[in-house]
């Protein structure tokens, strides 16, 4: 009877830690050490700045990010640029609004209210312009892949020369980390490819980390609210299940006494 | 241990419990009330920017801002003169003219009637303004309230002028 | 139920309740004579209705903010989650909700299966039990098809190509169900609308369900019939409802974990990708509580038979306590019937393991063999079990076994310990 406990135990534990893709890829994710991660985790709130300046000098140029608006990224637990920096920032950019009184569109300088102005009218678009292959918009791309932080950040490291044997058509590459290992995304990331505005050395590693940070955050912006919520609601739920405890052994210590 | 002293200890115990259940109960309940408090995408729109360059003496626009309408008047000077030339304490809700146009020439605001909220309909009414069909609340030029069941003037919302083509509201 | 005889001390209190019996009823609630060695596993019950409150406070708040339609929902869902006061954190307490009410349900039908619940007197709380489950699974898989991911999506479209087996009509009725030739925009708006109604129905049947389990009154670990009120039983308030209680708490932090700490490590990442009616996701897995019926369904190689395969599994549950034939209840004096349950329990989870692993190769294998074990248990191993078992003597009242080491002993006895 104890050894089918047991049995139980384990399968029960295998069927949780089971990890449905890991036959595909050949190669343990690499894993930096996040400070999202854990109990008390944040954002490294410079490394989300210099995330967002990867972000918008490297993947932006085909990668829409539509579920963000620019007014984020001055708000508590994300990248907390001022909101002048933020609103300069906005206006940056341009849209198409409208229509106005005369029925006309119009274009206009962003705002901090808008979204993310993306590279590409439409998914179409985007996929004519990139070989066929649509650029995912990266608002919840993080959690959109398993292995999630893990895996950006592998993936973006992971370009190497095709082994022996493998032959690549025009506009494929080799990523070790890419399920198939063939990514029609060349790689983006070179040494030096952005001029960190903090001053900090722009190594590839660098700023995989830093882009993976800010990609991370925009999956969950309200991740720092969480696990702040989470510590406290987690502790009183400890001291109430103590009281709620005593109150029962006091409450039946009554009964007992009968028997 | 005595009788009462296991007493006051049970006594605190279920206390304890009853005013730590109440406020987790209540920590747990304000995320369910607050969740219909404006969002922030909705906060975010705050202000709205509206070009007048094309409006003439005596016309007047509404636009559209927070999902209510706000009325932009280009007055006449004859309406101007008019709504200065009202003694102030005869006013229901007393408010002079200039506090409520910064730029006489300009009167910018929200068009609610302050009763229940019907949108007034222009150029009516006993005094030259705005007139509600609702209810039959009179208003001047200034946008007051002169006659009707209407408590107050029409709100003036926070604006300025940006540049002398455009208005900034909110 | 036993106590008409009420009468509300206040004059108010007796006006009202002649017209209304609702003082009636409360304390028949709060005086119910449960038995009084009731260990935790029958604190689910409990549980359970704190999950089915908190999915539909959850997802009448999500309703508020969610758009159902094909064009909007996933960006709604993420307008939720960014945008929305708390909508994080509600949406994950619905989602993650929606497992954890599984995971107690499937304690609860364990426990029951375990001590015999579902036997004489108590049938037709066992089937009240079995139509909610069936409510509960379809009232999650249209849950999981609002956010308009490609698992959404695609769970969708594999479920209810399910109906496509039936004979002759198959294809007419997917059609009827689709609202159209794929799953598309209708089919979104018509789960929406039923997704809302189910929860209700499962609050009436919930209703019932302890409507009728008020009549015998609660089963006990050792599964005899108890003379209520005695000794052997306590008023359910407060001792029931302080121990349900603490129960709650241990659960709520169990819920809490997985909230903050690991919202999404129950989901599938592909649900983050809006739904593409032309990319069919490498691996189409449904929630982890329908798994084992997955696995039934894959194991067979015929279309049509292993949508009846799947559809009996549950059929088999509904009709068991005639398929049990042991007029002993609780397994505590079955010693053959102990083994066989644990056999089953683990059946279980070898069926939910492979139904996560792809169909093919050794998992296939032990799919089936696992598949057939699950019918064999319930279909020809209790039958003859229940004729052939010498069960242990079953004693004609409570105080021997508390005496012999219930948890209610050890509780007098830490008692004694602290006075």
């Amino acid at each position: 009877m104890r050894v089918l406990k047991s049995l139980l135990l384990v399968l029960v534990i295998s069927t949780y830690s089971y990890n449905g893709t890991a036959a595909e890829r050949s190669h343990e994710l690499l894993s930096p050490g996040w400070s999202f991660k854990g109990f008390f985790g944040k954002f490294d709130r410079a490394s989300l700045q210099r995330g967002y300046q990867v972000y918008t000098e490297v993947c932006a140029a085909c990668h829409s990010m539509k579920y963000l608006s620019y007014r984020n990224l001055s708000e508590a637990g994300g990248p907390e640029f001022s909101v002048e920096q933020a609103k300069i920032i906005a206006s940056q950019f341009e849209l198409t609004d409208g229509p106005n009184s005369d029925g006309e569109m119009f274009t206009r300088v962003a705002r901090l209210s808008d979204n993310f102005v993306g590279p590409y009218e439409n998914i179409q678009a985007a996929t004519a312009a990139n070989g066929g292959a649509y650029p995912p918009d990266m608002s919840v791309l993080v959690k959109a892949r398993k292995g999630g932080a893990d895996y950006i950040y592998s993936l973006l490291l992971g370009y190497e020369e095709a082994p022996e044997g493998i032959s690549l058509d025009d506009g494929v590459y080799y990523n070790k980390y890419m399920a198939g290992n063939k990514i029609k995304m060349s790689n983006p990331l070179s040494e030096g490819i952005v001029t960190y505005i903090d001053g900090t050395e722009a190594t590839e590693d660098q700023m995989a980390r830093d882009v993976t940070s800010f990609l991370a955050w925009a999956a969950e912006p309200h991740l720092e609210a969480r696990h702040k919520i989470g510590f406290r609601a987690i502790v009183y739920l400890i001291i109430m299940t103590v009281l709620v405890y005593f109150s029962m052994k006091k409450l039946w210590s009554r009964i007992e006494s009968k028997i | 241990m005595s009788e009462e002293k296991k007493t006051n200890r049970r006594d605190f115990i279920f206390t304890a419990s009853y005013a730590l259940g109440a406020v987790g109960v209540g920590a747990a309940v304000w995320p369910l009330v607050d969740q219909m408090n404006p969002d922030a995408s909705v906060k975010a729109l705050a202000s709205t920017e509206v070009d007048i360059s094309g409006v003439e003496v005596g016309q007047s626009i509404t636009v559209l801002w927070r999902g209510k309408p706000v009325f932009i008047r280009r007055r006449t000077s004859e309406e101007i003169a008019k709504a200065k030339d009202v003694k102030i304490d005869d006013l229901p809700h007393p408010e002079t003219d200039e506090d409520r146009a910064k730029n006489p020439e300009w009167l910018v605001m929200l068009g609610v009637c302050t009763h229940l909220g019907c949108v007034p309909l222009g150029d009516k009414g006993e005094y030259g303004g705005w007139f509600c069909p609702c209810h039959g609340s009179h208003y001047d030029t200034s946008g007051r309230i002169r006659k009707g069941p209407a408590p107050t003037n029409m709100e003036v919302p926070k604006y300025e002028f940006v540049d002398s083509n455009t208005i900034k509201i909110g | 139920m036993s106590d008409h005889n009420y009468t509300p001390k206040s004059k108010f209190g007796k006006w009202f309740n002649d017209r209304l019996p609702l003082l009636s009823l409360a304390n028949h609630l709060t005086d119910y004579p449960t038995p009084k060695n009731l260990n935790y596993w029958w604190t689910f019950g409990g549980i359970l209705t704190f999950c089915l409150i908190t999915q539909i406070v959850t997802g009448l708040i999500l309703a508020m903010h969610y758009i159902a339609h094909a064009d909007l929902a996933f960006e709604s869902v993420e307008h939720i989650m960014r945008n929305v006061n708390y909508g994080w954190l509600i949406r994950y307490v619905h989602a993650n909700g929606a497992s954890m009410f599984f995971l107690a349900v499937y304690i609860h039908i364990f426990r029951s299966l375990y001590y015999g619940s579902y036997k004489s007197p108590r049938e037709i709380i066992w089937i009240l039990g079995m139509i909610i489950y069936i409510l509960m699974m379809a009232a999650a898989f249209m849950g999981y098809v609002l956010p308009w991911g490609q698992m959404s999506f695609w769970g969708a479209t594999v479920i209810t190509n399910l109906f496509s087996a039936i004979p002759l009509v198959g294809e007419s009725i997917v059609t009827w169900l689709w609202g159209g030739y794929s799953v598309d925009n209708p089919t979104l708006t018509r789960f929406f609308s039923l997704h809302y109604l189910i929860p209700f129905l499962i609050l009436g049947l919930v209703v019932l369900h302890i409507w009728a389990l008020h009549v015998p009154g609660n089963n006990n670990p050792i599964g005899i019939d108890l003379k209520k009120p005695s000794n052997d039983t306590v008023p359910f308030h407060p001792y029931i409802v302080v121990k349900d209680l603490f129960a709650l708490l241990l659960f709520l932090i169990v819920f809490a974990f997985f909230v903050f700490y690991s919202p999404n490590i129950l989901g599938h990442a592909d649900n983050y990708i809006e739904a593409n009616p032309l990319v069919t996701p490498a691996h189409i897995v449904p929630e982890w509580y329908l798994l084992p019926f997955y696995a039934i369904l894959r194991s067979v190689p015929d279309k049509l038979l292993g949508v009846v395969a799947m559809f009996a599994a549950i059929f088999v549950l509904v009709i068991l306590p005639w398929l049990d034939t042991s007029k002993v209840r609780s397994a505590i004096f079955r010693p053959l019937y102990k083994q066989f349950y644990w056999f089953l329990v683990a059946d279980v989870l070898i069926l939910g393991y492979v139904g996560a692993m792809p169909a093919e190769g050794l998992y296939l294998l032990v799919a089936r063999i696992a598949t057939a074990y699950y019918f064999l248990h319930f279909l020809v191993i209790l039958p003859v079990l229940g004729l052939k078992e010498k069960t242990l003597e079953v004693p004609l009242s409570l105080t021997e076994p508390v005496l012999g080491g219930s948890p209610n002993e050890a509780m007098a006895r830490s008692k004694k310990e602290i006075s």
